[in-house]
Parts: structure tokens; C-alpha cells; sequence
């Protein structure tokens, strides 16, 4: 079956020829008409679109957008703050980039609307550090905004006033994890907060209501204020609602961007149709599906089970090309969605090698807090540099997943997991490499291949 | 401390985005570390000072962000990202390349002067990967080839800034 085309509602614009960051070029494409429209209804309609239209955050969770909106508590008398996760940091992902760089006014708008639903009246634009570029972009835009009055004291005339800010992250991945990012907006080092109590929802920034949004995730609200909760939920497949950005990176002809109805394209689809296949003379051995913390899939294995089509329960037997890409598909054949970062491997890789680059990531970025990430992601790291540097032994495998056994379940925030998955899936599905790996001490080094830890 | 008065400006100006001051403290680390190139003790009780929180808490956070350092860099700081997409298409070749190009290690100053060459965690730009930062600017697809000439052009242009 051929590829689907690309459904482009995000990046609508962002390779059109012409198209810039300033405000004029966003309102000739009929920018800030649907906050125009948005605020002249009432809060809770907009609340309840976003709720119908099933959106699903897409910073990595997948979790309802609506939901969360809904367990803000509104009693307290406390402001409500939100904050845009703009940290993107995820290995593999660099949608949210693209958008801060090219269309940030959509960004604005988006922010504008959800801020006017929930009776928001500060917001954070929480942007990483290494987007220098994009942190002057996106401040331009919010004054161009404010200069416009679609953000400031008096939005449209309508009485109702919103601040945006942006703040600057410092190069750590663990702010993008929600509350080690609020803890960071306190001025405090980012250690996540244990929930319960620290709900965002309930006891966020300052201690006050907090919704913390991808930026993906709020460009999609001004969609479905434009087009409806309805209308929204059906594109895609139920469940799995609206387009998505796909990010592709590695060992394939075509990597780069690309947005689709979530669920209506495979993985097969997406890299040999739309991505153009492995390089020449090569064949995919791995693919990582949603950001360097998903668990891997590996090429010729298969995935069977039951799942619910509409209201029948039908029998699945899955290739890896054969997976939708959506939250729900991806959750059954072990991995996840996760933030949309396709990393593709071919058959010119060691996967101790790629586990030892992947490890080095998490033990870098490790925040310290909980003992067994700390320590744990530490040692599998130190475990797999000696695997690739000559010391490899048999028992490795054994090891580093004894390691990370101990490390899931056991932390504060999903840090944890996201450290611990990599390591349980590589060594579960390429056992037979770290064993012969383990007999050969290694591999020999030659300069055609790409060295990576 | 002597800070330029664009900077102080900068500084008056963010602290009241945040109800609570404390929260200023990243982007005045930011502001000081742009001006003067690094973190020093004096701008830690300085800040600390300013947002009416002890040195410790100012302290603590230039030890924990990878971007706040505590020394000076060469004249240009080159960032090559290590992670799993540009490892996969070379990163650490490029990396080696800039290193030798400059012979110096990581993380230090060359012996010129000129440059530091760090590696860093993923850059978010994995699909035209290796990507490599070169001051705030963003470079894609930088294979050893192009490294070599983006060194070039870092050398040729040392004289221009004033070389020491």
C-alpha cells in the first residue's frame, strides 16, 4: 500500500518559499484570526473543544491535553500559570525547533488561545539554552504580539490581559521533565518533584495550578479552536487523534520532518516510501520510535496479539513495518510514541556501541537526585565503554540489565525508565550480539564504520 | 562588579517577570556569563546579592547547568553534538577533526587561544545531522570536510578580532 500524503496543519507553512518569522507575514496567511474568533466565546467552550478533539500531548507522554486542563483546580484563588515546554531535548526530536525558528507567531497564537481558556494570565516559554537563535526569534515575535495587542494587559479589547516570558535553559535535559523544569523556573536546581502531592495541576509553579504544554502540543490548540474539537478528532484514528510531526534521523536517504494523520502511516511506509529507504548497500537492523528513551525495535522480529478495531477485538501479527505510528500501536508492541523521534539504524551498526552512546547521554544528564538512576546510569555506562574500548566479557549482558532492572521503578520522575529502557531492550532483542561481542572482547576497529562511543 | 549598563538594564528589567525573584537567577547567570565569558566568584555573591538569596543557591546551579562554567573559553566555542543521530552519521569524526585542526583536547582552550572544542548532548537538529555549534550559530552537516573549512574561516578571521 502506498504512503499516505503528508497532512501538513503545523507545518503548513514552514517550507513555503517566502514565508518569515514576522508578524506581517503571519497575518497575510491569516494569522491570529482564530484568537480573534476564540476570544469572543466563552472559556469553557474552548476547554471542551480541546477535550472533544482528543488531543494527546505529544512532548512524550501522549497524555490527554483536555484532562489535564480539566484537573487544574480553578478553586484555590491561586493564579494559573502556564508554561511551554519548549525544551527540546529528547534525542532524535527536533520538531519543536523547526516551529520556534520559522513560524513562532503559531506558537504565540496558540499560547494566546489556551491562556484565554483556562484564564491564564503569566506564561513561561521554557526554551533550551542551545536555541540562542530561537530564544531572539520567538522574543521578537511576542513583542511584535504585544505591540498588536494579541498579548499583553488589554488582548483585543476584550479586558482580558496575558503576559508571555521566555526563560532560558542551561543545557540539561532533566528540564524537560515537568516539574524538574518548574523547579528550575523557582531558580532552584531541577529536581523533579514526587507526585502525589506535586501535581502540577494542583500544586505547580510557586505552588499554584500549572499547565506545562509541548510547544507541539499548543500550536495544535489553535487548530482546534479554528477548526473544532469535532473535526479535529476525526483526523487521525480514534484514540490517536489529529497529525503529528515525525522526526527521522539516522541511517535512512531522506531524514528530516514529517507530518501525518497519527496512525494512518506505517512505519515500513514512512521509511522505505517517505524517508527513501536504507543506504546503499544496506539494510535496517534497528529503529528507535519515539525519542533515544523508547525502547528499540529490531528489523525481522514479530509482534502478535489481539487488538480493538471499532468494537471488534482482531488478531494482529506485525513486522516492524507493518506498526501504525501511533500512541496506542506503539504502546502494544513494547515501545512508545513517545516525542516522535524516529532514530534508524542500519546494518553497519554495533548495538553495543549504540547502547554505550545512549548510555553516556543518560548518565550525563542524570540529575542526581534518586541513588539508582545516579549510580545506575553511571555504571551501564562505564559497562559499555569498556564493552566498546576491548574489555568486552560474556556476562556483560547479563550485567548491564541487572543493572537497569534495578533502576525502573525506583526514581522519583520517568528518568528512570528513560534510562533503563534502552539498556533492557538492546541487550532482550540483541543478546546474541553482546554475547558474541562478550567472546570477542570487542570488535576490531576499521575506518569504514562509524565510531560512536 | 562592573557590568556594562545594557547589561544592568537587562537585568532591571527581567527580574520583575517573576513573582518571586529567586526566579531571575538563570537568566542573570546568562546576562553575566554573555558579558564577561565566564562565572566568578564575584558574580555569584553579586547575583546572590541582587535577588536577596545566599551564594550557595547561585553556586549550586552554575555546578549543575552543563552551559555555566566557571572559566573562560577560547574566542570561538565550538560544540559538537555527541548524541546517537550525529554519532551514527560521524559526529565524532567532525569532532576530531576540529580538535586536530586546533590541536587541543576537549573542553580546554587551544594553545592559540582561539578556540574551545567540547562535545554536547544532543542539539535537536538530528535530521541534518552532525550538527555542530559554533558561537550561537547552528551548522548542519558538518562532515570532516566541512570542519575543516569552517576552522579555516575561524582562523583567517583571527587577526581581524585582534589576536593575542
Amino acid at each position: 500500500m502506498p504512503a499516505p500524503e503528508q497532512h501538513r496543519l503545523i507545518f503548513r507553512h514552514i517550507d513555503e518559499p517566502g514565508y518569515s518569522t514576522d508578524l506581517a507575514c503571519y497575518l497575510r496567511s491569516g494569522g491570529y484570526e482564530v484568537l480573534r474568533k476564540s476570544v469572543r466565546r466563552r472559556p469553557e467552550e474552548l476547554v471542551d473543544e480541546v477535550k472533544k478533539s482528543g488531543l494527546r500531548g505529544r512532548g512524550g507522554a501522549g497524555f490527554p491535553c483536555g484532562v489535564k486542563w480539566t484537573l487544574l483546580d480553578r478553586k484555590s484563588g491561586k493564579p494559573i500559570y502556564l508554561i511551554v515546554n519548549a525544551d527540546e531535548s529528547e534525542p532524535g526530536t527536533f520538531k519543536d525547533r523547526y516551529i520556534i525558528h520559522r513560524d513562532p507567531h503559531q506558537l504565540v497564537e496558540g499560547i494566546m488561545i489556551t491562556c484565554f481558556a483556562n484564564r491564564v494570565e503569566r506564561t513561561f516559554i521554557y526554551i533550551r539554552g542551545e536555541f540562542p537563535e530561537g530564544a531572539k526569534i520567538l522574543e521578537t515575535a511576542i513583542a511584535e504580539a504585544r505591540a498588536a495587542n494579541f498579548v499583553g494587559p488589554n488582548v483585543l479589547g476584550t479586558g482580558y490581559g496575558c503576559e508571555i516570558y521566555l526563560h532560558r535553559g542551561a543545557g540539561a535535559y532533566i528540564c524537560g521533565e515537568e516539574t524538574g523544569l518548574i523547579e528550575s523556573l523557582e531558580g532552584k536546581r531541577p529536581y523533579p518533584r514526587i507526585k502525589p502531592p506535586y501535581f502540577p495541576a494542583v500544586l505547580g509553579l510557586y505552588q499554584c495550578p500549572t499547565i506545562v504544554n509541548n510547544v507541539e502540543t499548543i500550536c495544535h490548540v489553535k487548530h482546534i479552536a479554528d477548526m473544532g474539537g469535532d473535526a479535529f478528532s476525526k483526523i487521525g484514528t480514534p484514540n490517536n487523534t489529529g497529525t503529528r510531526i515525525l522526526c527521522v534521523s539516522g541511517h535512512v536517504r531522506r531524514p528530516g520532518y514529517y507530518e501525518f494523520d497519527v496512525g494512518k502511516l506505517t512505519m515500513g511506509q514512512l521509511l522505505n516510501e517517505v524517508c527513501g529507504g536504507p543506504l546503499a548497500g544496506r539494510k535496517f537492523k534497528a529503529v528507535i520510535p519515539g525519542g533515544a528513551s523508547a525502547k528499540v525495535l529490531r528489523f525481522g522480529e514479530r509482534y502478535k496479539g489481539r487488538r480493538k478495531v471499532g468494537a471488534e477485538m482482531l488478531e494482529y501479527d506485525w513486522g516492524v513495518e507493518d506498526i501504525p505510528m501511533d500512541f496506542d500501536s506503539l504502546a502494544m508492541v513494547g515501545s512508545m510514541g513517545g516525542s516522535g523521534g524516529v532514530i534508524v539504524m542500519d546494518d553497519s551498526v554495533s548495538m553495543v556501541e549504540a547502547l554505550g552512546n545512549i548510555n553516556a547521554f543518560y548518565s550525563h544528564e542524570s540529575c542526581g537526585q534518586c541513588t539508582p538512576c545516579r549510580e545506575g546510569s553511571l555504571w551501564m555506562k562505564k559497562i559499555t565503554a569498556r564493552m566498546a574500548h576491548g574489555g568486552a566479557r560474556p556476562e556483560d549482558g547479563t550485567l548491564l540489565k541487572s543493572v537497569a532492572d534495578q533502576i525502573a521503578g525506583r526514581t522519583i520522575c520517568a528518568f528512570g525508565e528513560a534510562c533503563a529502557w534502552p539498556t533492557q531492550s538492546f541487550v532482550a532483542k540483541f543478546g546474541d550480539e553482546f554475547a558474541e561481542y562478550g567472546r570477542q572482547k570487542g570488535r576490531p576497529r576499521s575506518d569504514s564504520e562509524p565510531e560512536l562511543v | 562588579m562592573n557590568l556594562t549598563p545594557e547589561t544592568l538594564r537587562k537585568i532591571d528589567e527581567v527580574i520583575p517577570h517573576y513573582p518571586v525573584k529567586r526566579s531571575a537567577v538563570l537568566p542573570l547567570l546568562h546576562f553575566v556569563q554573555e558579558e564577561q565569558g565566564y562565572i566568578c566568584d564575584e558574580a555569584i555573591e553579586w547575583i546572590a546579592a541582587r535577588l536577596e538569596i545566599q551564594p550557595i543557591n547561585v553556586y549550586e546551579l552554575v555546578t549543575f547547568y552543563p552551559m555555566l562554567r566557571r572559566k573562560p573559553v577560547g574566542r570561538r566555542h565550538i560544540r559538537v553534538c555527541r548524541t546517537l543521530s550525529c554519532a551514527l552519521m560521524g559526529g565524532y569524526r567532525t569532532c576530531a577533526e576540529f580538535q586536530s585542526q586546533f590541536n587541543t583536547g576537549l573542553g580546554g582552550v587551544s594553545p592559540d587561544g582561539e578556540v574551545t572544542v567540547e562535545f554536547v548532548e544532543c542539539l535537536a537538529s538530528c535530521g541534518t545531522a552532525p550538527v555542530v555549534m559554533i558561537d550561537d550559530r547552528l551548522h548542519e552537516h558538518v562532515d570532516p570536510a566541512r570542519a575543516r573549512a569552517l576552522s579555516q574561516e575561524i582562523k583567517a578571521a583571527a587577526p581581524a578580532a585582534g589576536a593575542r
